[in-house]
């Protein structure tokens, strides 16, 4: 196995005072190798668009194009379906034991590689390196590793109905499946859709987010030798051309989607028409919630709260499960807000990959005039800008790159920035009297998705965490994200869950063998 | 569905108009749907008109450029008060929609406004 490892260059840094700034890719010296051109990932190998297209892949650090991807058709997309179709039934029936090391093998091809694809990833999203260092690319890795271990310990189960009939339940894989990955993280989410379905004996055809393809093109340069040729197919290009084409064949067994409402809406009329399940996450609107008694002491846990709060910086808020509702107990809420205003103020924001930047710019143009608009609408309706407000201007080569300012207002909950989902580093902030109020507005959203509630005291946390209608409450932490931990939504947040064994369930066929061990007749006939 | 509403809940920009001309003129009749939640929720998603189901409860907020414009009920709830104004931005869009015209995308901006009922 040794050998299919791509040897981990550590990482060339150009080092002034302990600051550490990876090389953009493409340049001299860069861990990442980049080439103008990048097809589609077929059958294992690279496959040229049918009708020749490609578009820009834009880098966010400064609004330049950096390589191009190519601009897919259905056709291609009917190409991806054909190798896995292929590789379909070799893949179902290879042993559980050789899918795991199958997964193991991904995991660590991604561990020897890790900084390359965290430098990868940091350019092309724009979250900083450090994230994707500590973060997107270990839990990534832990991922596959997880299903590797799942995919041993699946059983079927068998019934004795009576003493001579005998029902056996098998899983069997459901064949070809669809998985469309957001942008937010590219590498992680593409795990969490892939592991689950590599491990129940299926094959896919990924399409990554229009604004982030290369991160996974990158990943998929690592799988040659790796994975069976077609098990893993990725096809770049627009969401109303080959996403649709892609969730509207008759040829998957499953589709599954992240991304908005809307869209979750049509992936489920497509999987509808079809007659197949889909697994939708649509997003949230998060309430971390703080009660007075985190400030019984000016402790550790303090400092981890004021933390907890900070944490919708994270990844530039560009999280699903961003915690962008904090509600603060009024008795304590000048005293904490203080504080966490005082370490927001320290925030840096700057070139991605310096490993001392805490937020890096938005991913797209499209996502900062959201954000500004949000913020525009949120002053009209009567919040108090406390902090940012504004899109930051970063210098030193990053005046085009897409920086808003971590960013805190304060209002009620009933504004449309504490009811819609922002995806920015934008916090909407609010009081609560007393732990039934702290629910009723933490409950008081279309969205179920995460939740925080931070508190000392053991039975208000649980009672509050059973009262929160949503699919993750962190309780004295946030932005946890563990394999085994199963992920996924209340109310319009989605439909199913991810990130536990249970998807071994959710990409699974449930076969029954009901078997007479009888030789007498039923006695109808 | 619910709707329209009065006054007209969307307004369109001349780029937007003229965006909406050209795709109806490429290809037929369209729709938009305003999303909501991860990643490029919160814009507009322009489809071909019928592409996606409308269920009952919806609200029709408009129509622009002979285009109809829906929401979510849950959603127009929250948006009630707010005046929105579909245009163009730069950009392809990032999600299922539609574009409007080669590298741009469609977006709503949002003014505060009187609440409306729908009629």
């Amino acid at each position: 196995m040794t050998e299919l490892l791509v040897k981990d260059e550590r990482a060339p840094f150009e080092e002034a005072d302990n600051v550490k700034v990876f090389i953009a890719p493409g340049l001299d010296g860069s861990l990442v190798s980049l080439k103008a051109r990048y097809d589609n990932f077929i059958d294992g190998t690279w496959v040229a668009p049918v009708k020749g297209e490609y578009m820009d892949d834009v880098s966010p650090v400064n609004g330049k194009a950096f390589c191009q991807v190519a601009r897919s058709t259905k056709e291609d997309v009917e190409l991806a379906l054909d190798a896995a179709h292929r590789a379909r039934q070799a893949w179902g029936e290879t042993s559980l034991a050789d899918r795991a090391k199958v997964l193991n093998k991904i995991a660590d091809v991604m561990e020897a590689n890790l900084t390359m694809l965290a430098v990868a990833e940091s350019w092309e999203n724009g979250k900083p390196v450090r994230e994707t260092l500590a973060a997107d690319l270990p839990l990534a890795i832990d991922h596959f590793r997880y299903f590797a271990g799942a995919t041993r310990s699946l059983e079927g189960r068998s019934t004795e109905i009576d003493k001579e009939t005998v029902a056996f339940h098998f899983h069997e894989p459901l064949g070809v499946v669809g998985q469309i990955i957001p942008f937010n993280f590219p590498l992680l989410m593409a795990a969490w859709k892939i592991a689950p379905a590599l491990a129940a004996g299926n094959c896919t055809v990924v399409k990554p987010a229009s604004p982030t393809p290369w991160s996974i093109l990158k990943f998929a340069e690592l799988l040659k030798g790796i994975v069976p040729d077609g098990v893993i197919n990725v096809v770049t290009g627009p969401g109303a051309e080959i996403g649709k084409a892609l969730a509207t064949s008759p040829r998957i067994a499953k589709i599954g989607f992240t991304g908005e409402t809307t869209t979750g809406r049509l992936i489920m009329q497509y999987a509808a028409e079809n007659l197949i399940p889909s697994t939708v996450e649509l997003g949230g609107k998060s309430p971390n919630i703080f009660f007075a008694d985190v400030m019984n002491a000016d402790d550790e846990f303090l400092d981890k709260a004021v933390e907890g709060l900070i944490l919708y910086a994270f990844n530039k808020g560009e999280v699903c499960t961003c915690p962008s509702r904090a509600l603060i107990q009024e008795s304590i809420y000048d005293k904490f807000m203080e504080r966490c205003l005082a370490r927001i103020a320290q925030i840096t924001q700057g070139n991605p990959l310096d490993t001392t930047t805490m937020i890096g710019p938005q991913v797209s143009t499209q996502q900062l005039e959201k954000i500004e608009s949000y913020v525009k609408i949120g002053k009209e309706e009567g919040a108090e800008v406390l902090i940012g407000g504004e899109p930051q201007h970063v210098g030193g080569g990053f005046e085009n790159g897409y920086y808003f300012q971590p960013t805190v207002l304060k209002g009620h909950n009933k504004m449309r920035v504490f009811q819609e989902e922002i995806f920015g580093p934008v916090l909407a902030v609010t009081t609560f009297k007393d732990e039934a109020e702290a629910l009723e507005i933490a409950n008081d959203s279309l969205y179920g998705l995460g939740a925080g509630v931070w508190t000392r005291d053991g039975n208000l946390a649980y009672r509050m965490g059973r009262g929160i209608q949503a699919g993750r409450v962190w309780t004295n932490c946030y932005h946890l994200y563990p394999a085994g931990a199963a992920f996924g939504g209340y109310k319009i947040s989605g439909i199913g869950r991810e990130n536990h064994q249970m998807m071994l369930e959710h990409y699974s066929q449930t076969k029954n063998l009901l078997v007479s061990y009888s030789t007498k007749p039923m006695g109808f006939f | 569905m619910t709707g329209p509403l009065e006054p007209p809940g969307v307004d369109a920009t001349s780029a937007a108009l003229a965006a909406i001309a050209q795709l109806v003129s490429e290809g037929g009749p369209i729709m938009f749907f305003q999303s909501g939640g991860c990643c490029d929720g919160s814009l507009p998603m322009c489809f071909r008109d019928g592409e996606f189901k409308v269920a009952d409860r919806d609200v029709l907020l408009g129509v622009v450029g002979g285009a109809p414009f829906y929401i979510d009920h849950r959603q127009y709830e929250v948006w009630k008060n707010t005046r929105l104004e579909l245009d163009v931005g730069a950009g392809e869009p990032e999600g299922f929609s539609l574009p409007a015209g080669r590298d741009h995308h469609f977006i709503v901006r949002s003014s505060v406004c009187e609440v409306r009922s729908p009629l």
